[in-house]
């Protein structure tokens, strides 16, 4: 049966520091933070504002026995199998895309036994989020009953004290550290994000410590400039990154699109040699890298120009 | 034109199920696809909307999103929520319609995405459902889309992970699921629906010159058939232009009379 730990999670919480210091320092001295065993919920979703400059330094740092959760989980997760840094993926589906088939790697370590795959709906890992942010046990829901999904995960049941309804019961998920890139953010992490906020702010207000990288730091004078577009106040952040293309090659809205000729070439390697493929890409764009800044360069200003050009031109006008 | 695919057909055929003036969440390739071309066509007021939290989208021809979460299944959009919020309008019952597509679906509707062998130990192990189970759980009227052969069409699936009609009769509610039916199941040679009683599968039409036995053929269970099977009409010339135009971002014909409903704001 799913653990919840939502209580723990408040006296945490409630012991945590809620200062309002510089919180800025790099990527590697972020992911300190993390520790063997640990559950890291890594925030966006699929290809899109993925915190690819904090996953890329904790697979340099080298963490192992994690537990990884997200809505939708992308080839992130084949990274970490690949190294054999992960035991558990909790997500509610894997893979790139339609276009780019099963993903090879994933199936290698969960059809032998070697990494399991919790799965649960989409909406459900939204609510588990959400509860663990709430601050309750549980959230009911209309989701997932009666199926076999709800049975491998022994999902339980409530009844409406109201109606006598039956409803699902959404166990809360309270990440070890959660992992969110932003637009941008202030020293101190007050951070904003511009288009679809994902799962977010559910995810880094469950957890019990929040990592973020930003495309830019701003004074707290532009913060408050427009403090709609604020998703984290600074008491909910521990550390703040600056990351430019800190979630290349996923998209960040507005700012650049996702390379889909770096999917390309990561199938094709992972097709041809499996997780031998994942590990190479790893040692090739992470171990070998002196930081993300230089694995972004790699890209070349051509194709970072075009991303980006093609975000703006999907912008609202 | 060129001849008609498959994937023509069943997006087509589909689009002709969703009505205007109504809300339809879809999710991303033939479902987003046959919701386009409706509201190109017949549904000019029909709002499409995306598990990204996105509602209103209107892709560009030709560039369509793979996924339901990036710029381009954003564009056009009226409103960009969180993904939590938008499946919670779902349970709320705003969305008409659940637009799904299937790698397996049995004889009550049940769609497997998770596996293949059993959950344990699968021989293989499937993505998963991604907000399928919620789709189908919580839409008010669910609209598969598959194609049609016996190793799609089976008569259990291995592993449920987005409810249908369960085990049948009234098994589905029973479960908790009082809200969402299932409206129908559009494939390259049919148009099926779900007998009221057994909520079993039924053959309601079939595609244009496609025979009766050659259904039942293709699929892996025993089909319910209606006393009056109706035949499909084939595919326009004006919705193979709409589609193809979208799918492709060049017009194949020209498409006469119906301005791009993104004009019409």
């Amino acid at each position: 049966m799913p653990q919840v730990a939502v209580q723990a999670a408040r006296v945490h919480r409630e012991a945590a520091q809620r200062q309002a210091v510089d919180k800025r320092m790099t990527a590697e001295a972020a992911v300190r933070l993390i520790k063997d065993g640990d559950h890291v919920a890594i925030g966006g979703t699929l290809y899109s504002r993925t915190p690819m400059a904090l996953v890329f330094a904790l697979l340099r740092q080298g963490t192992g026995h994690l537990t990884l959760s997200r809505p939708l989980a992308c080839y992130e997760v084949e990274l970490f199998l690949s190294v054999g840094a992960l035991d558990t993926i909790v997500t509610s589906w894997v893979g790139i895309g339609l276009p780019w088939g099963l993903a090879p790697i994933f199936r290698h370590y969960v059809e032998r036994g070697e990494a399991s795959y919790e799965e649960w709906s989409h909406l459900a890992m939204g609510l588990r989020y959400k509860a663990g942010a709430m601050g309750v046990p549980f959230l009911p829901s209309l989701t997932m009953l009666g199926s076999d999904l709800a049975a491998a995960v022994e999902l339980q049941t409530v009844t409406c004290p109201y109606t006598g309804q039956k409803l699902a019961a959404m166990p809360a998920l309270n990440p070890d550290v959660a992992l969110i890139h932003a637009h941008r953010a202030d020293m101190f992490g007050n951070v904003q994000v511009d288009g679809y906020p994902h799962m977010d702010a559910d995810i880094a207000r469950a957890a019990r410590a929040v990592i973020v990288s930003a495309e830019q730091i701003v004074s707290s004078e532009h913060i408050a400039a427009s403090p709609a577009k604020t998703l984290l106040p600074y008491f909910a952040v521990d550390a703040v990154v600056e990351a430019p293309h800190g979630a290349y090659p996923h998209e960040c809205y507005g700012l650049y699109t996702a390379d889909v000729a770096h999917f390309d070439a990561y199938v094709r390697a992972v097709k041809a040699t499996g997780p031998q493929a994942g590990r190479r890409y790893v040692a090739d764009n992470v171990t070998s890298r002196a930081d993300f800044a230089e694995f972004v360069a790699a890209a070349g200003p051509a194709r970072l120009a075009a991303l980006a050009a093609e975000a703006r031109e999907l912008m609202p006008r | 034109m060129s001849a008609v695919t498959p994937d023509e057909l069943m997006a087509i055929t589909a689009s002709r199920l969703l009505c205007d003036h109504k809300v339809v969440f879809a999710g991303v390739g033939m479902p987003l696809l046959a919701s386009a071309v409706a509201r190109h066509l017949h549904a000019p007021h029909l709002s499409i909307a995306l598990e990204g939290g996105i509602i209103g989208t209107s892709p560009l021809p030709g560039r369509l999103p793979i996924s339901t979460n990036e710029m381009r299944a954003a564009y056009g959009a009226q409103l960009l929520t969180d993904i939590t919020d938008i499946f919670l309008y779902a349970q709320r019952g705003y969305f008409d319609y659940g637009f799904l597509g299937a790698a397996q679906v049995d004889q009550y509707g049940n769609i497997n995405t998770s596996v293949i062998g059993s959950i344990e130990r699968p021989r293989v192990r499937l993505p998963g459902s991604g907000g399928a189970n919620d789709i189908i759980s919580l839409c008010n009227e669910v609209l598969i889309v598959t194609q049609h052969e016996p190793r799609r069409f089976v008569d259990r699936v291995d592993f449920i992970t987005s409810p249908g009609y369960l085990s049948g009769g009234s098994s589905r509610a029973g479960a908790g699921l009082r809200q969402g039916r299932l409206g129908a199941v559009v494939t390259d040679l049919a148009l099926l629906d779900f007998e009221p009683a057994s909520r079993r599968m039924r053959l309601r039409a079939v595609q244009a010159g496609v025979a009766v036995e050659q259904v039942c053929a293709q699929t892996g269970f025993e089909l319910l058939v209606s006393d009056e099977v109706e035949e499909l009409a084939p595919p326009s010339a004006q919705e193979l232009a709409i589609y193809r135009l979208l799918r492709d971002g060049r017009a194949a014909a020209p498409a006469a009379g119906n301005a791009p409903a993104r004009a019409r704001r």
